[in-house]
């Protein structure tokens, strides 16, 4: 027998995204950028990203304007709260249910 | 001194998927994503159990685009010595060897592994993520859980026993990087994980790390939460190394400066509901004290 | 080259031959002169080794653990309570598959501190998944440390080596230490196929669900049961894994050829002592003289204790008259591990042996060659009578 007989079976797991699952059920609350109030979606340029830069999950998106991963957002709300344009609010998940369902997002 | 990294200079690449366990709000999904970046590829993790564990994933996806070995709980710092020992023997210097464990894995059953491989000068990069409590098993005291502090195993009057200062314990090692950091700065943390890995030997970071089940506050103030402990005093940012000690960003900015009250942060949190008005004030006393042997 | 040296030395000299990459040394009596020889190895250069000095057995185990998983050959030696203090490591090493190899100068366990000789600490680890090779003098020390370090790498499963404390570690004896260049053809560079790479991530030894569950792709990847399944399947067959290099090894060196148990004198006999260790040699002296006095009684010592040998035991035990197992260790309430193991293997055969057991030496109690003389004489005489309760040899007072 071989080595390649061997420990066929370890624990070695690979990258990957959504171990959690769609994490985007979690949600009670969603955050949604009002582009209008967003600077860089304002100015157009590379700036604040604040909401990127403190997302513990990783799903904003460093754009103009920025974008968020809805599938996997958990809807902490750390966006919202520290958005200095006050321009993420937190809306009920409720609103936006019927339409997932049909895009089969949840 | 160097340039310091700023939001649109961090680097973009993420080497933490979406979608894994931690919970909402998570203060160690900001540090891990954070430290990662200034960590970088070439780079080899070492985590014993903790939320970190869950936050990497079950078998078989991994939440971490890293090379990471799983290990007993008391062993993380003797595993990370272990890494580096095959990286000299199979030629592979350029790697950076990085644990990363929570307060328990480091102050409380890790610390013998830890203290062994500051003494042997290992090096290594060890990065404790302090949400002070046992929180993977729900939330019970460890020796860095403050004073006062409810808990799963405190529970009615709170923790009477102060909170565990494992930098300081580390520092006496005298290993030549040691540094503080918290996920409500994580621009801080970034530079700091940067530097470290460009020094030879033993390097620590300590990093606060909240957590709102664990502490009881909603998930939506987690990086206010964490400044307001570094905005009153109680936990400072700093670094030590060859040059001496020195406060760094947000408490650099503070000195000499009148810092909020102590009860601005504990206000905040559900944990320090049984705080008697006797223990805030010696606190807020063993805060100035300290803040006035900064100055 | 002939050497007249230490079992210690003689681990050390197989782990220098084997040319390990990483060593983690926590000092532990009677182990320590083997790690010291290894440190001055590595200092003179004769060597080429990380030596990780450790602040504990656990942490030597890490750092065993760490660097197998890193992909470097990796060993380290304890003994006792040490073992023990490893515990918990040991299992890890074995779950995540690292062929480490460790030699274990085995001392009886504390409470009362004793530092002297008995099987307690290598027996008390049986079940955590490490193959537990026994080595009864100083050649078998150094030859099986090579040969360890080939099965492990083979069948991705940790080997203990050990060897009795002082009885053998700290006498003098001569052996053959093999040349370096016929080790490296008989023992190829460690070259895992899963270890920690950033060009090939991957997360080892995460936490593992009951059930079976998708992988990244799609695929049915194991639960931990199966991961387990593995383990135990894998451990059975290395031991057709250790017949083969066995057999390598004879044909390199012209040493070996007993791969699981080692009989002496036992053809047609009519009664078998079993034993491990050095004891097994001791009790050569007594069958050769109950022999002379017309006795028909052999030999066999135990080389392999995990995978169990059963198959091996029913071919040498299986229609002898009577079996006598002679132990350096027990399970507390019950009896001996490997008596208890020896009559589960013999449970099937059509003409199964009268068994007996017999605990002696804990602790180091010297075991004198009458006591062994006499306890063998009686039982073979009166093997129906002896019963399953456990004999014990060299008692010199009891609780009144």
């Amino acid at each position: 027998m071989k080595s390649d007989d061997f420990a066929c079976m370890i624990s070695r797991s690979e990258p990957g995204p959504g171990d959690g699952g769609r994490t985007g059920s979690w949600r009670v609350q969603r955050p949604v950028i009002d582009t209008a109030k967003c600077i860089p979606a304002k100015t157009g340029k590379p700036s604040c990203f604040t909401c990127w830069l403190f997302c513990p999950d990783a799903v904003v998106t460093k754009t103009i304007p920025p974008t968020i991963d809805y599938v996997y957002c958990k809807g902490c709300g750390i966006c919202a709260e520290e958005c200095p344009a006050g321009a993420i609010s937190m809306e009920d998940e409720s609103r936006f249910i019927t339409e997932e369902n049909d895009k089969g997002c949840i | 001194m160097e340039q310091k990294t700023r939001t649109l200079t961090l680097t973009e690449e993420e080497f933490v998927y979406p979608g894994n366990r931690a919970c909402a709000g998570c203060g160690l999904g900001i540090v891990y994503r954070t430290a990662l970046k200034a960590l970088g590829k070439n780079t080899i993790l070492v985590v014993p159990p903790s939320c970190l564990t869950v936050l990497q994933g079950l078998y078989p996806i991994a939440a971490t685009k890293l090379p990471c070995v799983n290990v007993t709980f008391a062993s993380t710092g003797a595993a990370a010595s272990g890494v580096r020992a095959a990286m000299r023997a199979l030629k592979k210097e350029n790697m950076n060897v990085v644990a990363f464990a929570g307060d328990g894995g480091t102050g409380d059953i890790g610390i013998q592994a830890l203290s062994g491989a500051c003494e042997r000068g290992e090096d290594i990069l060890y990065i404790c993520y302090d949400n002070e409590a046992y929180m993977n098993t729900g939330v019970q005291r460890s020796g860095t859980t403050p004073q006062g502090v409810v808990t799963t195993t405190t529970p009615i009057k709170g923790k009477t026993q102060l909170k565990k200062d494992v930098p300081s314990i580390v520092a006496a090692h005298r290993i030549p990087y040691l540094a503080t950091a918290s996920a409500a700065y994580p621009l801080d943390l970034f530079d700091k994980v940067k530097k470290a890995i460009s020094i030879k030997g033993p390097k620590y970071i300590h990093v606060h790390t909240p957590c709102p089940p664990g502490w009881g506050f909603d998930t939506r103030y987690t990086v206010k939460v964490g400044k307001l402990a570094v905005e009153t005093g109680l936990f400072d940012l700093y670094e030590k190394d060859a040059e001496g000690f020195r406060l760094t960003d947000a408490s650099l900015r503070l000195s000499g400066k009148p810092r909020k009250p102590v009860t601005d942060y504990f206000n905040t949190q559900g944990r320090f509901k049984s705080l008697p008005e006797t223990m805030v004030a010696d606190i807020q006393k063993d805060v100035d004290l300290k803040w006035a042997g900064y100055c | 080259m002939h050497l007249i040296e230490s079992g210690n030395v003689a681990a050390a000299t197989g782990v220098k031959l084997s040319r390990a990459q990483v060593i983690a040394a926590y000092p532990i009596t009677p182990q320590t002169p083997l790690t010291e020889k290894l440190s001055e190895f590595v200092a003179e250069g004769s060597l080429t080794a990380e030596y990780i000095p450790v602040e504990s057995e656990h942490s030597a185990m890490a750092v065993c653990i760490a660097a197998s998983s890193a992909g470097a050959r990796a060993f380290t030696a304890t003994s006792a309570n040490g073992l023990l203090y490893m515990n918990e490591q040991l299992h890890w090493a074995a779950g995540a598959r690292l062929p480490i190899v460790m030699c274990v100068a085995n001392r009886g366990i504390g409470a009362p501190w004793t530092v002297w000789n008995d099987h307690q600490d290598s027996i008390s680890q049986r079940d955590g998944g490490w193959i537990q090779l026994y080595a009864n003098d100083h050649q078998q020390i150094i030859d099986t440390v090579i040969k360890a370090f080939r099965l492990s790498e083979i069948v991705s499963i940790p080997v203990m080596v050990c060897y009795d404390g002082y009885l053998l570690s700290h006498t003098y004896m001569p052996f053959e230490a093999p040349d370096q260049d016929r080790v490296d053809a008989f023992l190829p560079l460690f070259s895992p196929k899963n270890k920690l790479d950033p060009d090939q991530p991957s997360n080892f030894n995460t936490v593992t669900l009951p059930d079976v569950r998708p992988d990244v792709r799609g695929n049915l990847a194991p639960g931990y049961m199966e991961i387990r399944h593995t383990l135990h399947q894998d451990m059975r067959n290395s031991m057709e894994v250790l017949k083969d290099i066995d057999q390598a090894f004879l044909d390199a060196f012209g040493r070996g050829g007993t791969p699981f148990v080692e009989p002496y004198r036992c053809d047609d006999v009519e009664h078998v002592v079993v034993c491990m260790g050095s004891l097994s040699y001791h009790m050569r002296d007594v069958i050769d003289q109950l022999r002379s006095e017309g006795v028909n009684v052999g030999v066999m010592g135990v080389q392999l204790y995990r995978p169990f040998p059963d198959q091996a035991m029913v071919s040498a035990l299986s229609g002898k008259r009577s079996v006598m197992v002679f132990e350096k260790a027990l399970s507390y309430g019950n009896q001996g591990a490997l008596y208890a193991d020896i009559k589960s293997a013999l449970y099937n055969v059509d003409r199964r042996p009268l068994i007996s057991n017999h605990i002696l030496g804990l602790g180091g109690r010297e075991i004198k060659t009458q006591h062994l003389y006499d306890a063998v004489k009686q039982a073979c005489g009166n093997p129906e009578t002896l019963g399953d309760t456990p004999h014990w040899i060299g008692l010199k007072c009891q609780a009144s």
